[in-house]
């Protein structure tokens, strides 16, 4: 398969921590009562926005490398035991 | 002051749309990625055995994550306490460590496609048939399950309506599993892993935080167990693993050590990490041996630590619920709601707590991974229902000696009758709710005495077809015997067992987990002997040569080629083992 999943995951969590941070930045800091007073959106958002960047630059060295998922085995070659 | 939150659903705002329908078009966008890539059935159903282990591993202990088990986890760890991790050590890591080790060398190395063809390899066809048909029919009331249990929970959180939450989930997994297969359902099970994981683990963090960290948390806990019914517990058995177990009054579970040790972690758990094809699955579409034997070894580490994301959540909401009801003012009324009967309804426990700490954003974040890890076990036992179906049933007795295009359309035809058939399911979950959870009975009944059977199909080169069949036949029965003839104490016999007896002379066990465990141990044992004693009566239908590979006596020993010792799997099994007791060790 050529698609490395760290991609679409790398792209999926910085977007998520993205809208996270930014709606802790700009929302009514009232609401961070329940959440022991920490602004929980903002700071977990960046975390994850870190871990979507880590995702999509494993990614990069992946491909960099040349380390692709390649089959090793073609499916059309292999015996069946089934048959 | 019991909240029913039935009467309040949470409230979602803008953001928590955005973030839910973020992931949504993710998991659909891989599933639509991915088509291109699928050619051939074995794309489509097996992957075509091309994916690295670390997707392999994640996916493997993602699929298995599914379900109900965040929920219900959060449940256990607030009846039961911090040994409910047990369920994650004792009760996953040896099995995983066994079937990677020992195990997986023989499902990959005989390329087999599926566990019940593993079965008709080793044995014989009517074993083949017993296995698949049994486990295609689990599969299907499995994912009707989730479903069932997703759309519930969402319409008393959030007020949605049931059959809409029903049937988009549905749809959801139907399309993503439908365009790519088998590799859709892995790699979404490793963005799930990473969701559920981010999702969770910061209200584990707060909670601690608002407790007091461990040491108030066990402070906390202590008031619980003195306070538990009918007899009060000793100080520490809520968040204490080992010290509580020489008898089975002595801790909230009701157990002791042989059923611990022989229920869960030996048959029970063995049983299903060593021989459900859910996960196998995911381990036989690795890419090469050394990367098949990994992913169970390589799932086992993020196994070990759950607990903390999954458990601890519902030892901090009873908590809570018991400084809320002694007058306490910083948990502010927090309770856990209360179900039909008026007792609390442990099943809600991490959902109010998720609801009591996190703020809109958060929350979307909360409910997205919630949502994920229900999907992520549909889809697991969809993709595993319709190989079973299209390889060990289809292909096998209905329509042989097809194109490999024909067997990858039944293969996208099966994804489509079976989630149809799990939505029947799902509803027939609806209806008849004690129905369900006697399905999930006599499933276990299944499972437990599996193990016994691919014990000695694997190592005992005698075991014979007659003998593997009627010993997973008579293992079945045993436990359904031993059901019948048995209660959990202060309950009335029926649907929890004692229907076999007169009144009053069940044999009694401390509670239903005890019972379980012990079911087990009786439907190994009954299998064992019987597929013995069979076997030694019968004559062996399979000459050496046609078992080298599928028994252990009869296979060269397997030469791994990974360079670094460190990645071997013995060495990986071993240090995984001894972390896993340095945990158990801190939390005696």
């Amino acid at each position: 398969m050529d698609l490395d999943v760290r991609l679409p995951m790398g792209i999926m969590f910085v977007l998520l921590g993205a809208v996270l941070a930014v709606y802790g930045a700009v929302s009514d800091h009232r609401v961070y009562e329940k959440s022991l007073g920490i602004n929980i959106n903002l700071w977990w958002g960046l975390v994850i926005l870190a871990f979507g960047f880590l995702m999509l630059l494993l990614a990069w060295l992946g491909r960099v490398s040349g380390r692709t998922t390649t089959p090793t085995i073609k499916p059309g070659e292999r015996e069946r035991p089934g048959r | 002051m019991l909240h029913l939150l039935a009467a309040e659903p949470l409230h979602l705002g803008h953001v928590d749309y955005v973030i839910l329908i973020i992931y949504f078009l993710f998991v659909l966008g891989i599933g639509f990625v991915l088509k291109r890539f699928v050619k051939t059935g074995d794309d489509f159903l097996l992957s075509a055995r091309s994916v690295p282990a670390w997707i392999c591993g994640l996916a493997f202990i993602s699929a298995n994550l599914g379900a109900q088990e965040l929920i219900g986890m959060g449940a256990s760890g607030a009846k039961y306490g911090l040994m409910t991790a047990h369920f994650y050590w004792l009760g996953a890591i040896p099995a995983m460590v066994f079937v990677g080790v020992f195990m997986i060398p023989f499902y990959y190395g005989s390329r087999t496609r599926s566990v019940p063809e593993f079965l008709k390899l080793r044995f014989d066809e009517k074993t083949r048939a017993l296995n698949a048909c049994s486990f295609a029919v689990m599969t299907i009331f499995s994912s009707g399950a989730s479903m069932y249990a997703l759309a519930a929970l969402l319409e008393i959180l959030l007020g949605w309506n049931f059959h809409a939450s029903l049937v988009v989930s549905a749809l959801i997994v139907l399309c993503y599993t439908c365009l790519g297969g088998l590799t859709a359902a892995i790699y979404n099970e490793v963005l799930q892993f990473f969701l559920i994981v981010l999702g969770f683990l910061p209200l584990a963090l707060i909670g601690m935080k608002n407790v007091g960290g461990w040491s108030g948390l066990v402070a906390k806990l202590n008031g619980v167990a003195a306070s538990h019914q009918p007899t009060a517990l000793a100080p520490g058995t809520w968040t204490s693993v080992g010290q509580h177990l020489s008898s089975t009054s002595a801790n909230p579970m009701g157990v002791d050590w042989f059923s611990l040790l022989a229920g869960l972690a030996f048959v029970l758990s063995c049983g299903y990490w060593c021989t459900d094809f859910l996960v196998i699955q995911r381990a036989l579409a690795a890419k090469s041996m050394g990367a098949a034997r990994r992913t169970p070894l390589i799932a086992a580490v993020p196994k070990m630590f759950f607990p903390f994301i999954v458990i601890v959540p519902g030892m901090i909401a009873i908590a809570l619920m018991y400084a809320t009801q002694h007058g306490a003012s910083w948990s502010h009324g927090f309770e856990i709601p209360a179900g039909n009967d008026g007792k609390p309804n442990f099943n809600m426990a991490t959902p109010a707590l998720l609801g009591h700490y996190f703020p809109q954003g958060m929350l979307g974040l909360g409910l997205t991974a919630l949502m994920a890890s229900f999907m992520s076990g549909m889809a697991g036992n969809v993709t595993a229902f319709n190989t079973v179906w299209t390889y060990d049933i289809y292909q096998s007795y209905i329509n042989p000696r097809q194109s490999d295009r024909h067997y990858l359309r039944m293969g996208q035809f099966a994804t489509v009758f079976g989630i149809g058939l799990s939505i029947l399911a799902a509803y027939f979950a609806s209806k008849f709710n004690n129905i369900m959870d006697l399905l999930q009975l006599v499933f276990g009944f299944v499972n437990a005495p599996l193990f016994a059977t691919f014990l000695l199909g694997m190592f005992w080169k005698r075991g014979t077809g007659h003998g593997a069949f009627w010993g997973l036949l008579g293992g079945t029965v045993a436990a359904t015997i031993h059901h019948g003839c048995t209660l959990p104490k202060y309950t009335a016999a029926g649907a929890k067992g004692g229907w076999l007896v007169r009144a009053g002379h069940a044999h009694i066990y401390a509670t239903d987990m005890q019972q379980a465990f012990m079911t087990a141990v009786w439907a190994f044992g009954c299998c064992f002997a019987l597929t013995v004693i069979i076997s030694l009566l019968t004559r062996r239908t399979k000459s050496d040569e046609e078992l080298r590979g599928l028994v252990y006596s009869l296979t060269p020993k397997v030469v791994d080629e990974s360079p670094n010792w460190y990645a071997r799997p013995g060495v990986l099994g071993v240090a995984i083992l001894v972390v896993m007791f340095a945990l158990m060790a801190w939390f005696w």
